[in-house]
């Protein structure tokens, strides 16, 4: 048994890779059915991508990609309201990083901004308070997204708002819960995922329990995980461990970061200014009752979507046809079987936020899939089956 | 893509609950506004988005660091940075 201290020789070391590899063939051989682990968060997705990690594992083990990216899950009208709002000529929209690429069925906040709409990119929640300052004529609204891990810093934002008396910012909430949404692919079924890789980062600040009575519900692993190749193999041996032993319980493979309660500093902050919100529709899973946050009643002053409602649209808008995303998202296809996987569809020129995300599943086959057409030694190439199609690079696809 | 380099602390800011972190001789300032216990010199955070969102025991985060350093040598300048956000 590889100790959990070996894990320090090196998260990429050759040597211990083939040896957890090892392990996990000859204990998997036990097993009469196979393992579908599903991977909750984006960053283990490209962590399995980049090291071609599906690879190393035994037919029986199969990789679900699951719908743990923020930017990936946001459904369309969320995106229209983004670019609604930034249209305002008194509004300054601001948001993190990747949510500018996505299309809406109004096209995508860079389009709004080339358009004369104030998008502002950010890549610290906290640099919505200084624009706020330093315009104070204007209205700054903070579109917020993401899981657990950033709805704290919104928190924050929202409280140095309140103290400082900056009364121009508002704010568009978009954050969502890990658990309902691992609890809808469960209760759905139809993905048969038989096992967990849970979150890092998320679980850095909800603690691990929070997976517990996903376990206890539908008797499924759960191995929180760190995002190196090292880690998410030695999850899977956990999780592979547990099977053969025919018990499933929550465990914590990334000890160095995440504890059983989390931060609680963060969680308290976050529990003192935000309710959950009755429904949220999310991109491929439909719409999940209590699965996301809204501004608590006392800041109901700062929330864009009340503040500014008479300028929202309020309409569910459904993704392009040829956009397998709801389907990926929920588990039941992988992005190399879209039809326009690497070609009407590219990380330039996306048509679903799956390929626009750095942590989207269609990025992640996009940017490596090369690595998987280079190894020769892949059981796909050696079965033949669902073999992984070397995306074209677009320099190859436009020539 | 959110991965997990220790940053170590190398200045303190009371003032606005704020620390420099050196991140592989990446220095920035970050928000503490999400970590209770007392910060001091050296000590290793974890970071994301522009936050802290955990402390990393030093034995931990040395070990840490020295396969992120080995691992920057191999990079390309692109895969680096996207490393730091
Ligand atoms: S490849 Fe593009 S169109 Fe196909 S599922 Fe992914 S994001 Fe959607």
């Amino acid at each position: 048994m590889i100790e959990l201290k070996d894990l320090s020789q090196g998260f990429r070391n050759p040597e211990l890779m083939q040896s957890l590899s090892q392990r996990i063939h000859q204990l998997s051989a036990q097993l009469s059915e196979s393992v579908k682990i599903m991977e909750v968060c984006g960053g283990h997705t490209h962590t399995i991508m980049k090291y071609g990690l599906n690879q190393l594992l035994p037919r029986n083990i199969e990789f679900i990609h699951g719908p743990g990216c923020p930017v990936c899950i946001m459904p369309k009208e969320r995106i229209d309201h983004a670019i609604e709002l930034a249209m305002l000529p008194e509004v300054i929209l601001v948001t993190l990083g990747d949510m500018i690429r996505v299309p809406g069925s109004k096209g995508t906040l860079a389009q709004c901004r080339a358009k004369g709409g104030d998008v502002r990119p950010v890549y610290d929640p906290l640099d919505a308070l200084e624009i706020a300052k330093q315009n104070p004529d204007r209205k700054v609204v903070f579109f917020a997204i993401g899981f657990e891990t950033t709805t704290p810093m919104t928190a924050v934002l929202l409280e140095l708002a309140e103290k400082q008396n900056v009364a121009n910012l508002y704010f568009h909430i978009n954050h969502v819960l890990v658990p309902p949404a691992v609890d809808a692919v469960m209760a759905d079924g139809a993905a048969k995922v038989t096992a967990f890789i849970g979150p890092s980062h998320v679980s850095a600040i909800t603690g691990s329990d929070i997976y517990q009575p996903i376990v206890d519900c539908y008797h499924t692993p759960v191995v929180v995980s760190g995002f190196e190749p090292v880690d998410v193999m030695q999850s899977i041996l956990m999780i592979v461990e547990q099977k053969v032993q025919g018990i499933a319980k929550l465990e914590v493979q990334y000890t160095r970061v995440v504890t059983a309660k989390g931060n609680q500093a963060a969680q308290q902050k976050v529990a003192s200014m935000f309710t959950l919100r009755p429904h949220f529709r999310w991109r491929g899973l439909g719409d999940i009752p209590l699965s996301s946050l809204v501004l608590s009643e006392q800041y109901r002053h700062r929330d864009a979507e009340i503040v500014f409602a008479d300028a929202l649209s309020d309409q569910a808008i459904e993704d392009h046809k040829a956009c397998q995303c709801a389907d990926i998202l929920r588990g039941l296809a992988k992005p190399n079987q879209c039809r326009v996987f690497g070609r009407g569809c590219t990380p330039t020129k996306p048509m679903g936020s799956c390929m626009v995300s750095s942590e989207g599943a269609c990025n992640a086959y996009y940017r490596y899939a090369g690595l998987a057409f280079d190894l020769d030694l892949t059981k796909e190439a050696t079965t033949g089956k669902a073999s992984i199609n070397r995306a074209k690079t677009e320099k190859e696809i436009t020539a | 893509m959110c991965l997990c380099i220790p940053s170590q602390i190398v200045e303190i800011h009371p003032e606005d609950s704020t620390v420099t972190v050196d991140t592989l001789g990446v220095r920035r300032r970050i928000s503490t506004h999400l970590i209770e216990d007392p910060l001091n010199m050296g000590d290793y955070l974890l970071i994301h988005v522009g936050f802290a969102i955990s402390k990393i025991n030093e034995q931990e985060a040395l070990k840490s660091l020295e396969e992120y350093r080995l691992l920057l040598a191999e990079m390309d300048e692109e895969e680096a940075r996207a490393l730091f956000i």
